[in-house]
């Protein structure tokens, strides 16, 4: 049987102005790892809870291997979760924490101890078995309540930012954990976050949020590459990408002194340019389109410098930001002359702020 | 500059050493302050009644000075394990009963969104503000309405009601920090709500319970106007009104002696108390449930 999980119109709504889920649509099959990543206050962490159980929707549904769960109770779902603050009971030890979602449902006390057992192996709890939540680190409670969302084999798996209490240190080791742990699973697992790194190495793919609404679904690479709109542009990525707006001209941005040639097919009068800064780079001839300015600031990133630059040429003075490598001795006030790849820019509508397409209209991806 | 270090130093010595001897008397003063009224009546209990009567004061008694006699005189005269007995039912059920009803209570205003909360719970506030003095007289007419006089009903009933406030108000900002994760993970696991309620909930809530638990049975087992009001039967009363009737041989003589002796006795109990379930108290439970 294959594990599926699907939202269909999906909304949640507390009060008629404050609807933190609206109207959200998307699957996940088995095997995929969907993150929903947003700023906080963008619904991600509701749609966890609906899926799970834990409210209720307001209309829409949950379907679960293709039956509707939208009305039953989390305990009737098969879903397993793990917690922000892992949530163990405190005065249980932890092979009864792992077991008690096995005992409720009256799984035979065999099957109960060989399920631990195998899971204990996978994650190195067996030394831990009897002790108290209280006498574990940071780390070990985090393994333990992985360890119980595994032993239920649940039809998908549902994780509410359980890294974001870890130390930085930590977090990277067990991020990787992660991946190989729920990419052997073969099950659906909703991961929710607010850290775009945790997103973008983890997923297999990424739904952006904001406002309640979906912005974007894609693979992880197509959201960094080809941000559907200007706020999933500016949320992925960092340092943030670089948002000019522009005039045109018969089809060219004027950028400076160069145009640059827009996606085929557009002809308005403004229109917002965004690059990301490791893609703009020092000039090197005289030909390739590139700004006049003045730098301002340098920032040691360690392998780059960050450096903002005021551009001087046109009526408002504008920032854009670049990250240059260490070769690039610029000092404060050190004139530049940075160059815009045309290949790395990203083209957005000054109105919508949704992305200018180079095609045919249909390849836009918008939720 | 050179010269001022040395001098400094000397000073940073000296001063920690100053330090370690003015917290430990000042500890001991305090002690001694708050512990004094009780130590009198301790050492009152173990003298002979010359030695009670005896000016100056004899604050070390001698050997031939220290007797028994007021315990046994207590016992003697009066049913005083009655009245131990008496107190002790009292206090246990109206605790039992302001737990038993006020923890779900406070449950229920902590987690569930109740249209009015903020009403209910300032009318328990208010509840508390209310000095029980100006309620006896009402109360003894409701008690003798009920036929409740000489019952300990009337007593579990009102002590119950008294210490509710406080249980509700206690308890609610006890769940308030309850970590909401927990019981969302019991629901996910596939708990009921009751089974949740007992097997996640109560467990974390046995420090801040025995807490609440502790206040109430106190304020219950020194209860005065209601025990003295409302049960006349000498082998129903508490110990605080039997000993505050304790008697001499004539109207002139007040038996300091056996009123000591009473004082202590009615102690005891309840420093027992605060010493058993002190560790669960101290204990905190949830630490490890989450984070921190």
């Amino acid at each position: 049987m294959n594990k599926k999980l699907e939202l269909v119109d999906l909304r949640k709504a507390y009060t008629p102005t404050v609807v933190p889920v609206k109207d959200i649509s998307l699957s996940v099959g088995a095997g995929e790892f969907l993150t929903l990543l947003g700023p906080s206050g963008c619904g991600k962490s509701t749609i966890l809870r609906l899926i799970a159980g834990l409210e209720q929707p307001s209309s829409g549904k949950v379907l679960l291997n293709g039956q509707d769960v939208s009305r039953l109770s989390p305990g009737d779902r098969n879903i397993a979760m793990v917690f922000q603050s892992y949530a163990l009971y405190p005065h249980m030890t932890v092979y009864e924490n792992i077991a008690s979602g096995l005992k409720l449902r009256k799984t035979p006390s065999g099957e109960v101890q060989s399920r631990i057992h195998e899971v204990a192996d996978f994650l190195g709890l067996h030394e831990l078995m009897h002790r108290k939540p209280g006498q574990l680190s940071g780390g070990q409670r985090q393994r333990v309540a992985v360890a119980r969302t595994l032993v239920r084999r649940p039809d998908v798996f549902l994780l509410d930012e359980p890294l974001s209490n870890l130390d930085a240190l930590l977090r990277e080791h067990v991020r990787a954990e992660l991946k190989q742990l729920f990419g052997s699973q073969n099950t659906p697992v909703v991961y929710v976050t607010h850290d775009q790194t945790e997103a973008m190495t983890l997923s297999t793919r990424v739904a952006v949020l904001n406002n309640g609404y979906l912005q974007q679904l894609d693979t992880p690479e197509r959201i960094y590459t080809e941000p559907a709109n200007r706020f999933v542009a500016g949320f992925i990525g960092s340092p943030q990408m670089n948002f000019l707006q522009v005039k045109c001209e018969a089809g060219r941005a004027i950028v400076g002194n160069s145009r640059i040639p827009l996606p085929l097919g557009s002809n308005t009068k403004e229109i917002i340019l965004g690059i990301r800064p490791e893609h703009v780079h020092v000039a090197q001839s005289s030909n390739e389109p590139a700004l006049d300015g003045q730098v301002f600031l340098v920032e040691n990133l360690g392998m780059h410098n960050l450096v903002s630059v005021r551009i001087v040429s046109g009526e408002e003075p504008i920032t854009v930001r670049a990250l240059l490598g260490m070769e690039h001795r610029l000092a404060t006030n050190a004139p530049v002359r940075l160059a815009f790849p045309p290949d790395s820019i990203n083209w957005f509508d000054v109105g919508t702020g949704d992305r200018v397409e180079a095609t045919t209209p249909s390849m836009v991806r918008n939720g | 500059m050179t010269t001022a270090f040395p001098e400094n130093q000397q000073t940073t010595v000296h001063r920690p050493s100053i330090r370690r001897f003015i917290l430990p008397i000042a500890v001991a003063l305090t002690v001694l302050f708050c512990l004094a009224p009780i130590l009198w009546e301790l050492l009152t209990s173990f003298k002979t009644d010359d030695a009670i009567a005896e000016i100056p004061n004899v604050y070390f008694p001698g050997p031939n000075q220290l007797t028994l006699d007021q315990y046994q005189k207590l016992f003697e005269r009066r049913p005083f394990l009655n009245y131990l007995f008496n107190s002790f039912l009292v206090s246990l059920a109206s605790t039992v009963l302001a737990l038993g009803i006020g923890a779900p209570a406070a449950y229920a205003l902590a987690r569930l969104k109740l249209q009015g909360e903020r009403i209910i719970l300032a009318g328990v506030l208010i509840v508390t503000l209310f000095p029980p003095i100006l309620l006896f007289l009402g109360l003894l007419d409701i008690v003798r309405y009920l036929n409740l006089g000489n019952n300990y009903l009337s007593l579990i009933i009102p002590y119950t009601a008294i210490n509710l406030p406080l249980t509700i108000l206690v308890m609610r900002s006890f769940f308030q920090q309850l970590p909401k994760d927990l019981e969302d993970a019991a629901r996910v696991d596939g708990y009921s709500t009751p089974r949740m309620l007992l097997d996640i909930v109560l467990p974390m809530t046995l420090p801040a319970l025995a807490t609440t638990g502790i206040l109430t049975f106190i304020a219950a087992w020194n209860e005065f106007i209601f025990a003295l009001t409302f049960i006349t039967r000498e082998d129903m009363k508490t110990v605080p009104v039997a000993g505050a009737q304790l008697g001499g041989a004539s109207p002139f003589e007040i038996p300091f002696g056996p009123i000591a002796a009473a004082t202590v006795l009615g102690t005891i109990p309840l420093v027992l108390l605060v010493l058993i379930f002190q560790r669960r108290i101290v204990q905190g439970l949830t630490s490890g449930a989450v984070k921190g």
